[in-house]
């Protein structure tokens, strides 16, 4: 049988991954998939704990949930944001986005 | 080795495998490609683990509506850095150093838990019925439902002004 450890070194490994790509990618798009991935491994991790746990609670998938929303807003609010960006500036890069650096 | 076991050795392959090659794929129609067979992976766990709604949202609002808008965004602008130079940006090494510390700390805090080793206990009742009840019941979570509800409404109408802008 498969215990809780496994899901959480599983979720704590995709976390990483999402980190690693949020921290070293240079385009816009690529950060927020890395985002997605992190956000998913927070999924994995809440369902796992209302499985393992008390399964009459339902505040694991509940919040589960909540993060589904969180996420489509943030995907939304997200690429709305990198359209507009790439319509003034021409440019999808990180690094030559440095309009309100000083 | 039991067949969930095996089931799950090839669900996490897959997650990792896909979730590697996102962040380092230098296509990005490609890395949303493979952002779709990680959240299918996602969606795999979610039905071993007895949530079948949250296994069907998954691939419906997940796979159906994210990753089909990201791959939309990516043809939509310019395929800049595809040929160009590197993907990554000059502290990459104190990124992915960053990132093995974070799976570092993780690992071991998830190790120390008291109950890391528990295994499943039976359910009781159908899970289903009761989230349909705990997301509409006012003793429960129809609040934080309703604020989602909201929010989602709010991020949908400012995304359109923003992206609307003349």
């Amino acid at each position: 049988m498969v215990p809780l450890s496994w899901y959480l070194f599983l979720s704590a490994a995709l976390f990483s991954i999402g980190l690693y790509g949020v921290l070293a990618r240079k385009n816009v798009i690529a950060i927020l998939l890395g985002i997605e991935l992190m956000l998913n491994a927070a999924n994995i991790n809440l369902v796992s704990f209302w499985r393992y746990g008390s399964t009459a609670q339902m505040g694991g998938q509940v919040f589960a949930i909540i993060v589904f929303a969180v996420a489509a807003a943030e995907v939304a609010v997200g690429l709305a944001l990198v359209i507009a960006v790439y319509r003034t500036r021409k440019t999808l890069t990180a690094d030559e986005l440095d309009l309100m650096k000083w | 080795m039991t067949a969930e076991q095996i089931i799950f050795f090839l669900t996490a392959a897959l997650i990792l495998v896909s979730a590697l090659m996102v962040v380092t794929t230098r296509n990005l129609v490609h890395a949303a490609l493979w952002l779709i067979a990680t959240l299918f992976g996602g969606a795999v766990l979610f039905a071993t683990l007895d949530a079948a709604f949250l296994a069907v949202v998954q691939v419906v609002v997940y796979i159906g509506a994210i990753a089909i808008m990201f791959i939309f965004v990516v043809m939509l602008t310019r395929r800049d850095l595809l040929a160009k130079a590197s993907q990554t940006n000059a502290g990459w090494p104190w990124a992915a150093l960053v990132a093995i510390g974070t799976l570092a700390g993780l690992v071991f805090l998830s190790g120390q838990m008291p109950n890391a080793g528990a295994q499943k206990a039976a359910l009781v009742g159908d899970p289903l019925v009761a989230l349909s009840t705990a997301l509409v019941s006012p003793d429960a979570y129809v609040l934080a439902f309703e604020v989602a509800s909201i929010m989602l409404l709010a991020a949908l109408v400012g995304a359109v002004y923003i992206a609307n802008r003349k």
